[in-house]
């Protein structure tokens, strides 16, 4: 039997490639975005450069040494950090926030962050062995975290619900020892800690900085490939199995991709509070579930450049970025709670 | 025939245990001779050993030259008391949310109570200059109070009201960003940095007679109320619907309630910093003891919770002595590891 075109069936297609032409519109769109608040920062500060002369640095399409140091050595470090960490984040955010199938489950939330934060913290205040070991304590903090969150919520499989409670719990520890280890310390380290704490993306040394961004390189790639079983996974195990997904591997697999997207951003610029979790919910409501991981990479980026850049320029005092994206993450937030409450998804 | 008369005999329900007043008074009188050996131990280990006599006379015959009677007086018994009120405080807020939300999972600490109280204090800490003590708890309530409201609130938008899972995202989602609040305030100041980064832990130690003496009004009337309010959680574990039938005023109740919580959330957190999982362990353990009944549930966890926050002090003490390991340190170690057993158990009590 051949296929007839049904005046239905074109509808559906014409709906879908309309669908299709907005997504990868509204995605170009973020990404122009992303890339115009890139220049930006590098552009704003106590001597202004034009956006011809950051880009001609930045990507070393010019030659003028003036400029080069202004670029090159004192913005471009904490733009490509601010890049790379939200674009980690938002994936990462998204991500869990798909798998448990709850919008408010954040890494900042369940653990993963609370994690990081302990060992990095221990780090700064016991070894004093510089930013190398900062970032490599973060990143085993925030594995070990997930690592216990799994098997502690583990009984017979992962249920979003088991895992995310067990995640508060955890987070409340780490929390509490956190703060013992910071009562503990001498002043001036606890200082560091607490500002490493807020999180500040102009704080990242080369080696971070260039690990995030070789991670987010490699991984936002197989991020974006394995969001169609991110999919699958969504329609509920069974379903999921059935159509051919190994479930538990593959939710093991998105589960460590993020942590590690999570982990290396934390290192980068601390635990920047929401971002993770703002992220997400906005790319949804852009562009639809299906292709949401993109945009959502996108609208991390663009929410801690723009967080930076007010966090650094439009504020009396410079500030960490945490304390900003902390300040507009909470309103949202409890908008985001409501909606998603009234609309039964909460959990 | 018999042998299938036995089989049923054997699979016979085993009937509700049955827990007879008396039994239950005499476990609470236990329960209160345990309290006074833990306040006891509380008072005479320290840097410092006392005995008991010394304990009499500083409080008969004070000696203000002697060294170990001003201890006695000014430091361990104002800590002992403070840790009593406290900890019976946060463990009946601690069963009074569980009861009426009908909410395994609810914590003032979980729920961002502490937090909002937190919150509170150091933000007027920080904008106003010297700000007096008594004032502060004030701010305190008002956080805690605006925290119960918009937690209990979002979480409890939608069909299925407020669920343990909604809850506690909703409570960690403002306690995260209140604490980002809170650090960003005091970032600016390092004195204040100072003082805030022992009082965040949650700890009984600093200035005990003035925090007690500020606080214990507000802990001791929140407690009294508390107390009280078996009878009406009682009715809400019934269902609304129910306990309106039965003449209760449900809303009452529930404004009712919610104030006390904030009461007693803000004053034990101006007094100690925020302390998370005594409201929310101890309840469990009363009720595993004494039933679902409210009448019997709220006096044991106050005599409960004291016995856990006196203990986890003591031991914070004894264990890295002379220095001291922060009360809210140890709960948090102790208490994360039954706050997920009782997440992993299959039948979350249901309320």
């Amino acid at each position: 039997m051949s296929i007839v075109e049904t005046p239905l069936r074109r509808a559906v297609r014409a709906q879908r490639r309309a669908h299709r032409a907005r997504t990868t519109t509204i995605t170009l769109v973020l990404v122009a975005v992303t890339f115009a608040l890139f220049v930006g920062t590098m552009m704003i500060g106590s001597y202004v450069l034009s956006p011809w002369e950051v880009i001609g640095s930045a990507f070393r399409l010019t030659d003028d040494p003036s400029v080069d140091f202004i670029v090159l050595d004192l913005r471009l470090p904490t733009a490509a950090t601010a890049l790379g960490s939200g674009l980690a984040l938002g994936v990462a955010g998204l991500v869990f926030q798909r798998l448990l199938a709850n919008p408010l489950a954040s890494p900042d939330f369940v653990g993963i962050s609370g994690g990081a934060s302990l060992f990095a913290v221990s780090a700064i205040l016991f070894t004093g062995w510089g930013a190398v070991t900062t970032s490599a304590m973060a990143l085993l903090g925030a594995l070990l975290a997930s690592i216990a969150i799994y098997l502690l919520a583990w009984r017979g499989g992962i249920t979003g619900y088991r895992f995310i409670l067990v995640g508060i719990g955890l987070s409340q520890l780490f929390t509490a020892l956190t703060g013992y280890v910071i009562a503990r310390a001498d002043l001036n380290d606890a200082r560091e800690a607490m500002t490493w704490l807020v999180g500040s993306v102009g704080s990242a040394g080369p080696f971070e900085l260039r690990t995030l961004l070789v991670a987010v390189a490699v991984l936002l790639p197989v991020a974006f490939v394995l969001s169609r079983r991110l999919g699958a996974l969504e329609l509920g195990d069974d379903a999921a199995s059935a159509l051919g997904v190994r479930v538990e591997r593959s939710r093991l697999g998105l589960l460590a991709l993020s942590v590690v997207l999570v982990a290396l951003a934390t290192a980068a610029a601390g635990p920047l509070s929401f971002v993770a979790l703002i992220a997400g919910p906005i790319a949804v409501r852009l562009v639809g579930n299906a292709a949401s991981l993109p945009a959502a990479a996108f609208v991390g980026a663009i929410i801690v450049l723009t967080a930076d850049l007010v966090a650094q320029h439009a504020l009396p005092v410079a500030l960490p970025t945490g304390v900003v994206t902390g300040a507009v993450g909470a309103p949202y937030l409890i908008w985001l709670l409501a909606t998603v409450n009234r609309e039964g998804r909460g959990g | 025939m018999t042998a299938t008369v036995q089989r049923l005999q054997h699979v016979e329900a085993p009937t509700p245990r049955h827990r007879s007043t008396v039994g239950l008074g005499l476990g609470a009188l236990v329960l209160l001779g345990v309290l006074a050996v833990v306040m006891f131990v509380s008072i005479t280990i320290g840097a410092r050993g006392v005995g008991l006599h010394t304990i009499w006379t500083a409080f008969t015959d004070y000696d203000p030259s002697s060294a170990e009677q001003t201890v006695i007086r000014e430091l361990r018994v104002p800590r002992t008391l403070l840790g009593l009120l406290v900890g019976a405080g946060l463990g009946l807020a601690g069963a009074l949310l569980q009861g009426v939300t009908r909410n395994p999972l609810a914590d003032p600490g979980i729920m961002g109570i502490n937090m909002g109280a937190a919150a509170g204090i150091v933000v007027a800490v920080m904008l106003f200059d010297g700000i007096s003590q008594s004032t502060s708890v004030w701010v305190g309530f008002a956080g805690a109070g605006v925290a119960t409201v918009v937690v209990y609130g979002v979480a409890s938008f939608g069909r299925e009201g407020a669920t343990p899972v909604k809850l506690a995202l909703a409570g960690a989602a403002v306690s995260a960003s209140l604490y980002s609040v809170t650090t960003g305030v005091t970032m600016s100041d390092l004195q204040a940095l100072n003082e805030l980064r022992f009082w965040q832990v949650g700890s009984l130690s600093g200035r005990y007679l003035p925090v007690l003496s500020q606080t214990w009004p507000f802990l001791v009337a929140g407690i009294a109320v508390a107390l009280l309010m078996g009878r009406s959680l009682n009715g809400l574990a019934l269902g609304d619907d129910l306990a309106v039938a039965l003449g209760q005023r449900v809303r009452l109740t529930r404004v009712v309630v919610f104030v006390t919580v904030a009461l007693l959330g803000g004053a034990a957190t101006a007094a100690c910093g925020p302390i998370v999982f005594v409201g929310l362990v101890v309840p469990h353990i009363a009720r595993a003891l004494c039933g679902p009944d409210y009448r019997w549930i709220l006096p044991y966890t106050f005599l409960l919770s004291p016995i856990i926050l006196l203990c986890a002090d003591v031991l914070g003490r004894v264990l890295v002595s002379p220095s001291e390991l922060q009360v809210g340190v140890v709960l948090g170690v102790v208490g994360a590891p039954a706050f997920i057993l009782l997440v992993r158990r299959k039948d979350l009590a249901q309320l």
